[in-house]
């Protein structure tokens, strides 16, 4: 993939001139609140909408001047389940490979070879009505990958479903990237998703790419490790001598509690031991907190609540596929 | 505490993650799939995959089949039996009878005349609900699934009018045959004019599916498209043939009833199956059906590139 910019101008600014690029082989994600815009950006991409401004390459093909080639070229797994009730599992992979143009001496194999994947072989000819869930997720991640597809976008690919669900979709996905060195892109609104699965992650809101970077380039820049060492409150403060601690960064002491934000937090507790010890003092408790991707987001996106509107259509989308998904 | 004792402490408390190499640091490979098949690229593929989808769903429902089979059923036997029009002049001698009949309906018997427009009726509201599909598969996603694929935009919008002209022409070859059962006129059919008949029946569905499809392109709502087919279908029916003769209908009724295609098809097969005497010539009902069908499936075709992508 090359670089990618895209502006988008509509009555409602849904993508606001945004501007990335994702590389070869790489799991990219998006995250952001409901709303933000990810939806819109994956839609652009897959040539269902078009950008009102700004253009965009996908392996080398123009969404909006190529866009038939860049459909041949990317698989798309869609928030929705879309498989057919009415028809078994094969049935629906089968349909897909004929939308794409594929030979059905090939796309049978293949199909097969993908149900296997993705555990669902014994299902195959059972109607998609009696699917769980999960069935139908790992239905819709084959159905993506019928036409070799070179990049693939995941839209909200775990919304509703559960953990064991999750860690098979998971576990896909990586098989994926590492044994078929595909291009991902997903969307999430999920952080322990982003955290675990991408190489990147960009945080989308209002429309906007607010940050970009690698889930440890992301906690990073909220400023590190905090320590919290506890001792008697009677004690002099000595901040000034912990501050000296070259991994240390901020001090602060709020009652008996010293709260300091360090870098390697591992490397920088020992010190900080050392030298509250050095001045005779006595240590009750400490403990290390890592900056989760939590912190990180909402350092980036606020904490306030949103209340945007969003369409009915949509709405009804991601409720059916949260009840399908319960099933 | 030691460095080790805290690290250990404070891993537990650590998501534990499985942490895959960064891009950088491996070399960058390009997709392993045992090679792709050449595709289809002509602008039909996928077509009758789209067709067949619909159809598939049709047939493995019969209940459905069943359902759109009982209103016209219903409205054969019911009221077809019931609107006896030979009762009104019974008292009339038999000659005179037959006379007031054909020159009324074109043919002796009301029911043969119904039997005929009761297929144009079957067209009729199995195309209406051609574009609720559409609807449904917007709303469920496959459209989108769909329309991220490279088949043509246009096979998309084929697709839902074949699927729906297909089950219509069915369900009138089975009206047809319930209507015989239940004493239409068979005096007059021969292979021919049946073929003809369903000539004009395939033309009048192309036309009309087109035109609901079209009107359900860009909905994804089902209230405003169930009021849509409402709005449209009663008068289709109502200012056409297929009930009445347009004799009846006052002068501006019957202005309104000669510019709907419904009429002509009517009025072809009904000189096709039970040999009653026409409105208008065979050659000028197959040629409004003709335009007809031909400028709504184009239109049809033209819209789907422009509404399909927002």
């Amino acid at each position: 993939m090359d670089g990618l910019s895209k502006i988008y101008n509509g009555k409602i600014k849904a993508v606001d001139d945004i501007s990335f690029y994702v590389k070869e082989g790489e799991i990219f994600g998006f995250l952001g609140p409901n709303g933000a815009g990810k939806s819109t950006t994956i839609n652009m991409l897959t040539t269902l909408i078009k950008p009102s401004s700004g253009r965009a390459l996908i392996c080398g093909y123009d969404i909006h001047k190529q866009a038939t080639e860049v459909r041949r070229n990317v698989g798309v797994v869609p928030q929705e389940y879309t498989a057919d009730e009415d028809l078994t599992g094969m049935e629906n992979i089968l349909l897909c490979a004929d939308l794409y143009g594929l030979p059905r001496s090939n796309s049978k194999a293949h199909a097969e070879e993908l149900l296997k994947l993705v555990e669902l072989s014994d299902a195959a000819n059972r109607k998609v009505s009696t699917y769980s869930g999960g069935m139908r997720r790992r239905l819709e991640l084959a159905s993506g990958l019928i036409n070799y597809p070179r990049l693939l976008f995941l839209d909200e690919p775990t919304l509703g479903l559960d953990v064991q669900t999750r860690a098979a979709v998971w576990k896909y996905i990586r098989t994926l990237k590492e044994e078929y060195h595909m291009t991902l892109f997903l969307t999430t609104h999920y952080l322990e998703e982003a955290d675990s699965l991408c190489d990147r992650i960009a945080i989308i809101d209002h429309g906007k790419i607010i940050k970009i970077g690698s889930p440890e380039e992301l906690k990073a820049s909220i400023g590190g490790d905090v320590i919290v060492v506890g001792v008697k409150e009677s004690e002099p403060d000595i901040s000034s001598d912990i501050a000296q601690i070259k991994l240390v960064k901020d001090v602060k002491k709020k009652g008996s509690d010293y709260r300091i934000k360090a870098e390697l937090g591992e490397e920088a507790s020992p010190q900080i031991m050392d030298v509250i010890r050095s001045k005779g003092l006595h240590v009750n408790k400490i403990a290390l907190t890592k900056p989760t991707l939590d912190e990180a987001y909402l350092e980036f996106t606020g904490r306030s609540l949103r209340e945007e509107e969003t369409d009915r259509m949509q709405m009804f989308s991601q409720r059916v596929t949260m009840m399908r998904a319960r099933r | 505490m030691t460095p080790e004792e805290i690290r250990a402490a404070t891993t537990t408390t650590e998501e534990k993650r499985v942490l895959v190499p960064s891009v950088e640091s491996r070399p960058v490979p390009t997709p392993t799939w045992k090679a792709a098949p050449k595709l289809n690229k002509s602008p039909l593929h996928g077509l009758w995959a789209l067709t067949n989808r619909d159809l598939k769903k049709w047939y493995k429902n019969p209940i459905q089949l069943f359902i759109s089979l009982i209103q016209p059923v219903v409205w054969l036997a019911l009221f077809g039996k019931a609107l006896n029009f030979s009762a009104f002049v019974s008292q009339a001698p038999a000659a005179l009878q037959n006379q007031i009949m054909v020159s009324t309906f074109g043919t002796t018997s009301y029911f043969s005349f119904l039997s005929a427009g009761m297929l144009a009726f079957i067209i009729l509201f199995t195309a209406a609900f051609s574009g609720m599909s559409v609807v449904f598969d917007r709303r469920f996603g496959f459209m989108n699934k769909a329309l991220s694929t490279p088949v043509g935009r246009g096979a998309v919008v084929t697709g839902k009018v074949l699927q729906s002209v297909i089950r219509s022409l069915i369900q009138a070859a089975i009206v047809l045959g319930i209507a015989v059962a239940l004493g239409m006129d068979t005096t007059h059919m021969t292979a021919l004019g049946i073929a003809g008949a369903f000539t004009i029946l395939f033309l009048m569905s192309f036309g009309l599916s087109s035109l609901f499809v079209m009107l359900a392109l860009r909905s994804s709502d089902w209230q405003t498209q169930m009021a849509i087919i409402n709005l449209l279908n009663l008068p289709l029916l109502f200012a056409s043939n297929a009930l009445l003769p347009v004799k009846m209908m006052p002068s501006w009724l019957q202005t309104v009833t000669s510019l709907n295609p419904v009429s002509y098809a009517n009025d072809a097969t009904r000189q096709l199956l039970i040999g009653a005497t026409g409105t208008s010539s065979l050659l000028l009902d197959f040629g409004v059906m003709i335009g007809f069908a031909a400028i709504l499936a184009g239109l049809g075709i033209v819209l789907s590139w422009k509404l399909l992508s927002k």
